[in-house]
């Protein structure tokens, strides 16, 4: 019983963190079209981001998450002016301007807080006791913000005339443009809750992981993984595809022998056979071809 | 006699007429002179070293311009055909004690039918999901690789394997010669029938379709072709560094060989090639400044990219050469007319 506890814990856990990550991943490829490399790593900036007003200014956990939010967020708008808007007509420069974005935003924090391995206090501490299974609150708390962030995201989306721009221009580009939508300003103001998304994420999750440098690359893959499998620019596919591979990790770590290896081959593998059946994903909208 | 004198002036009228014309033609004859006549200067085992490092790499930045670069078919799991080449003559060379002469091709049909196999599922796929596709399958195959650490060794990977040649000059001149071949090669498979079916399913799928082509096989065998090429490199970087690793398996490998590629110019081969010998050695001699080497490499590609899109030596190539607006020919910047059909250039 204690090892299904830990199963739908450890699922859930990783389930929203995918889910959050690969809604800004897949929000920004709709709007403008970039597969943006670099998006775990903004991630991995944020966590570093609450170790530093934690640990070196030793202030509470919670100005550390707004420090990470806020400062992420307009990292990623500066980076997205500076670096990938001037490249944006050329899909294969954006595409490696975001790798080199990531190994820069890598190497400086290895320069600054050295490659060794971190840990963050959680924000909240101690924890309670389901079926003799440990429960952090902190895992409890990462997962309600995975949701509510969600849930308002989906209000912005649906409810908001800023959500029907952004919509709107994923949609078509050039009739959003007709209809008065500024696309580059939607192209930016997505980038900057896209990034903000990746740093919230960063947050909620960093108490719960190690710190390390490289640690935007696993995610990364799984990220892509998620958008995949649930179909690009589909946020409900995401959704949904970010819980199934969680699970399956989930579910290969505690069950079978050498698990910790092959989690990641394993959801992968259900990412391929999935596209086997379904070539656009789950719940993917067929783009309609780039004119 | 006379035909040697006949081969000989009709070797000098080609040089005259054909390569001293154009400056990249020059620079080409030059490249290929430079690398074969290197040892004879310098006898300096490093320099061999990254040199030969260089050219392994070429042939797999080439290897992604044949795939990614003209069929469009964007490949970010190049590692696996790379990983695929290097286990496979490993293997073969530590359990069943074939030459590398023989290891190297054989690993090499490894990759072409890891080519094949995930080709078939990805040619379902279009554009930005297969790239995120295909980035999965060196992980796959990495997880196998720690999964079985008997046979592959785990994390250390497989180690003692048969030296390529016994001296340094020797392994430089293999991979150098093997270089230049199989990326003439590819450049001579880019320009035939073939070549040009797969430029114009990057443009427009659609209508080679409509052609009565059949573009399924036609993506499969640029699978297949550029996963022969890579896994020759993968080869090559096995028996000369004499171990192979999981770090062959790497993402931050998959993403390299995209960097090379787009740095230098998709869609040209010679672009990746030059790529990989500008940016390799680069990065070897800021080994001075260890800590600030991949900072300082990410950053020159970001500045490079954001003023020359299309890649380095496009780029360059456009600057000293132009195209004569009528026939098509490319003639030197400094020319006012063109060298065949004399139209005025602009």
């Amino acid at each position: 019983m204690g090892l299904v506890i830990n199963i739908i814990i450890s699922g859930l856990i990783s389930g929203s963190v995918f889910a959050l990550l690969a809604i800004g991943f897949s929000l920004i490829f709709g709007v403008a079209r970039i597969v943006n490399i670099a998006h775990t790593a903004f991630y991995m900036v944020a966590a570093y981001c609450i170790f530093f007003v934690t640990q070196k200014m030793g202030l509470h956990p919670v100005w550390g998450m707004v420090a990470a939010i806020v400062l992420v967020t307009l990292l990623g708008i500066i980076s997205y002016k500076i670096f990938i808007n001037p490249i944006r007509e050329h899909e294969g420069a954006v595409l490696i301007a975001t790798i080199a974005l990531a190994m820069a935003f890598q190497e400086i924090m290895i320069l600054n807080f050295t490659g060794t391995y971190l840990s963050v206090p959680s924000l909240v501490k101690g924890y309670l006791v389901i079926l003799g299974v440990k429960v952090f609150y902190q895992q409890l708390l990462t997962f309600c913000v995975a949701l509510l962030v969600m849930a308002a995201l989906w209000v912005l989306l649906m409810k908001t005339k800023l959500g029907l721009a952004i919509r709107s221009t994923a949609q078509d580009r050039e009739v959003a443009n007709l209809m008065g939508i500024n696309e580059a300003r939607v192209a930016m103001i997505t980038m900057g809750i896209s990034v903000g998304l990746a740093a919230l994420t960063g947050a909620v999750v960093v108490p719960l992981t190690i710190l390390e440098p490289h640690m935007w690359m696993y995610p990364l893959i799984m990220m892509m993984a998620v958008v995949v499998l649930g179909g690009l620019g589909s946020l409900k596919g995401s959704f949904m595809g970010a819980y199934i591979l969680g699970f399956a990790e989930a579910l290969v770590v505690f069950l079978a022998p050498m698990g910790a290896f092959l989690k990641g081959s394993v959801a992968l593998s259900i990412m391929i056979l999935v596209l086997l059946i379904r070539p656009e994903g789950l719940f993917g909208v067929s783009f309609e071809e780039e004119r | 006699m006379d035909l040697i004198i006949f081969y000989l002036r009709k070797l000098f009228t080609i040089l005259k007429n054909e390569v001293l014309v154009l400056p990249s033609r020059v620079v080409a004859v030059l490249f290929f002179l430079i690398l074969l006549l290197l040892p004879l200067f310098t006898k300096d085992a490093y320099l061999l070293r990254i040199f030969t490092l260089t050219s392994i790499f070429a042939i797999l930045a080439a290897s992604w311009d044949l795939l990614s670069g003209f069929t469009g078919q964007m490949n970010f799991g190049h590692a696996l055909f790379f990983g695929v080449g290097a286990y496979g003559a490993a293997l073969l060379n530590k359990y069943a004690g074939i030459p590398p002469w023989g290891t190297i091709p054989l690993g090499a049909l490894g990759a072409v039918l890891a080519g094949l196999i995930i080709g078939i599922p990805c040619l379902r796929l279009r554009g930005t999901y297969l790239a995120l596709t295909t980035l999965a399958f060196p992980i796959i195959l990495m997880g196998v690789v720690f999964a079985l650490p008997d046979l592959t060794g785990g994390e250390l990977g497989i180690s003692g394997i048969a030296r390529l040649a016994q001296s340094r000059v020797a392994d430089y001149y293999i991979t150098v010669v093997v270089m230049l071949g199989l990326c003439t090669i590819m450049w001579k498979i880019t320009d035939s029938n073939t070549g040009i079916i797969f430029h114009a399913i990057r443009e427009d799928e659609l209508a080679v379709r409509a052609a009565g082509i059949n573009t399924t096989r036609y993506k499969l065998l640029a699978f297949c072709l550029s996963g022969f090429f890579a896994g020759i490199s993968g080869g090559l970087y096995a028996h000369f560094m004499r171990i192979a690793g999981p770090s062959t398996l790497e993402v931050s490998l998959s993403f390299q060989v995209v960097i090379w590629a787009i740095f230098g110019g998709i869609v040209t081969i010679y672009g990746p090639v030059g790529a990989v010998f500008i940016l390799f050695p680069l990065l070897e001699f800021m080994r001075f400044w260890q800590e600030y080497r991949t900072l300082m490499f990410a950053c020159v590609v970001l500045l490079i990219l954001l003023y020359m899109p299309d890649g380095l030596l496009r780029w360059l190539r456009d600057k000293i050469e132009k195209e004569c607006p009528r026939c098509k020919i490319r003639n030197i910047a400094t020319r006012d007319t063109c060298r065949v059909c004399t139209a005025p250039l602009d």
